[in-house]
């Protein structure tokens, strides 16, 4: 079973390769709109990719409002 | 379809087309790959009824307002039916919107009744509260787990009173919706809409694009959004046509659905279309250099064959792949809640797929015109509706001015707001704060906005007034959010931003230590109301005797800063 820390750190290392970052350029207190400047249909796809990376269903509902990868990390810790 | 003009309202139009569509398909409803419920005319009316004797034997009394705070769900539908049925008013909220912002609009709107799904609920209820809203008294929640708590409301599936409830008939001018166009700051804005409205707007709108039974509607707009409530909902179901309902938004379950269930028509803001056209683009500029070749020589012929009007059938066979990535049977592509780029827009019409592009806003009961495809234009919003009066106000040389609209589609008002309505509807003509001009062929050209608001391209309507709040006790001796177009206006609504306009204290430089107090105080905005920039005023902001800002006076002045330099990044 993976640590919150892990897992935030995994959806960290895959945002930034999903959107071609420099590793290590994304923090978890980020806001992912503003730092990989991405809308909310992009975000729909980082989820598909986090998804299929952790083997979870994240519904849709459960990431309404979520904007930083903190929060995001716990989403998903809570579905593994 | 039925003949609407004979009915006084959605309750009684819904209440027929059950009876005359019953052996079709009304619903499906998919979540992922796995379809969950397919639901028949008869089959939708089987689950409505029972919720509205519920409601009735609950004591439920015509004109009583009653929330839907849901995604897009068979069970949406059938809840809206069973309002009307029982002569409810129905008052849609955006299930997007923050914890705080439902509970302000279900104060505002005075609902009884709060329909919602569980998650939505566990959201609602742990933030302030029923206490919120003490008009609220009942809250039926979909599709809670079995052992979840429920903090005070009732299961949805489980709210079924036995035997017939009654029809209650409602008038034509009678309130059928609240609909919220903006306004979760201040100043909500409930556009009250009559049945008249939607009876009218639905035969102007299927005059042009027709729902008939075999005809599949696939829902992603939200049903809250007039675009949506009008062709996914009201204007299929009195066609007998289906409506496809997706539990997730995910782009690739989306793109599936197309040709799982042969869609004739979708509903999107410009955003998605924008990210279809990037798509489809890196798929052509991927083929090899033959293909490719092949490729675009048919386009060029389809674009030559499709000059005066679409033609489908050939559009279809030229461009077969294509096609079939949407299905096959794709009608057209509406596109609304926002301008769209023209170039979006020719791209798919080069394709073979029309793009129903358009203008409206809520206030005049969704779409206000549509480009009737009589030929095809990428340049216009199109001509006005069958029964529009659209004039343009104060024209400068150039024909631009303010767009006006007189017709049934009109809503009544905006809810307790008399001089602003006052203000809106002037001598039966609705002011639209939208700037723009007439070209010969009698098509509409906008030119920007003379109101202080921008649209973002996921359709959503943004009222600086709205986010003003966040930025509350930032220590500055004063500050205002505008819309940069209302500044320094230019003849587009594309690519609008707000800017947060900041007059420092004497001696006060615009440290680092505030930026990032500005920047903290924006990141809690969602992502599409935050603001793009900051600009420096050194003066005093005029205000009123009441100590209001004058924001067209502030404008004025702002103004004559150069917007280039001036808007300071944040």
């Amino acid at each position: 079973m993976r640590t919150l820390e892990q897992t935030t750190q995994e959806v960290l290392d895959l945002a930034a390769k999903h959107f071609q970052m420099p590793a290590g350029s994304l923090a978890p207190g980020d806001d992912f709109f503003k730092k990989l400047g991405i809308d909310s249909l992009q975000t729909l796809e980082m989820l598909s990719r986090l998804e299929n990376h952790f083997g979870i269903e994240l519904p849709d509902y459960e990431v309404q409002g979520v904007s930083d990868f903190k929060t995001l990390a716990e989403r998903i810790q809570s579905r593994l | 379809m039925l003949d609407l003009s004979k009915y006084q309202s959605i309750g009684e139009a819904l209440r027929d087309a059950l009876i005359q569509y019953s052996n079709e398909v009304c619903l499906i409803e998919a979540d992922r790959e796995r379809e969950k419920e397919r639901l028949t005319y008869r089959d939708f009316k089987e689950h409505a009824h029972p919720l509205s004797k519920a409601l009735q034997e609950g004591g439920f009394s015509a004109g009583a307002r009653v929330s839907i705070i849901m995604t897009n769900q068979s069970k949406w539908l059938i809840s809206g039916y069973a309002i009307f049925f029982v002569g409810g008013v129905l008052v849609p909220l955006d299930y997007k919107l923050t914890p705080d912002e439902h509970w302000q609009l279900l104060k505002h709107s005075n609902a009884t009744v709060l329909i919602t799904e569980y998650p939505i609920w566990r959201q609602l209820s742990a933030s302030a509260g029923p206490a919120a809203a003490p008009s609220v008294q009942t809250v039926l929640v979909t599709e809670a787990p079995a052992n979840a708590d429920l903090a005070g409301a009732q299961r949805w599936e489980e709210f079924r009173g036995a035997g017939e409830p009654v029809f209650i008939a409602r008038k034509r001018q009678d309130t059928a919706c609240i609909v919220y166009s903006s306004g979760t700051g201040g100043r909500p804005k409930g556009c009250m809409m009559t049945h008249e409205n939607y009876l009218e707007q639905c035969v102007a709108l299927t005059s042009i694009y027709p729902f008939w039974p075999g005809v599949r509607y696939l829902s992603i707009l939200p049903t809250n959004h007039a675009i949506d409530f009008m062709v996914g909902f009201f204007g299929p179901f009195t066609c007998g046509a289906t409506v496809v309902h997706l539990r997730t938004l995910r782009p690739e379950y989306v793109r599936e659905s197309f040709t799982k269930y042969k869609i004739t028509y979708v509903s999107l803001v410009p955003l998605v279309l924008k990210n279809l056209q990037q798509g489809l683009q890196a798929r052509f500029d991927a083929l090899p250099p033959g293909r490719r070749k092949v490729f675009n020589a048919l386009v060029r012929i389809n674009k030559a064959l499709t000059k005066s009007r679409p033609r489908l059938g050939i559009s279809r066979r030229l461009l077969k792949q294509v096609h079939e990535a949407f299905g096959g049977e794709l009608r057209a592509i509406i596109v609304g809640g926002a301008f769209t780029e023209p170039q979006t827009l020719q791209f798919f019409y080069d394709l073979g797929i029309p793009v129903a592009n358009g203008y409206g806003l809520t206030e005049a009961g969704t779409a206000i015109t549509v480009n009737d495809l009589k030929p095809f234009r990428a340049d216009t919003v199109g001509k006005p509706l069958p029964g529009m009066e659209v004039r343009i106000v104060n024209p400068a040389s150039d024909g631009v001015g303010e767009v006006s609209v007189r017709s049934k589609t009109v809503m009544a008002g905006y809810l307790n707001e008399p001089k602003l309505t006052a203000e809106t509807i002037v001598d039966g003509w609705l002011l639209t704060g939208d700037l723009g001009r007439f070209d010969e062929a009698g098509h509409l050209k906008l030119a920007g906005r003379k109101k202080n608001m921008i649209v973002t391209e996921e359709g959503k309507n943004i009222y600086p007034e709205d986010i003003e709040t966040v930025f509350e006790s930032l220590a500055v001796k004063e500050f205002c959010v505008f819309a940069a177009n209302y500044i320094w206006p230019k003849r587009s609504m594309a690519g609008e931003k707000l800017v947060l306009v900041l007059h420092l204290e004497p001696g006060q430089k615009y440290s680092e230590e505030l930026r990032q107090d500005v920047n903290a105080r924006n990141n809690r905005l969602l992502n599409y109301k935050r603001v793009h920039g900051a600009v420096l005023l050194d003066e005093d902001f005029p205000r009123t005797a009441s100590l209001k800002i004058k924001r067209n006076v502030l404008a004025e002045r702002l103004a004559k800063l150069d917007s280039a330099a001036a808007i300071l990044p944040l």
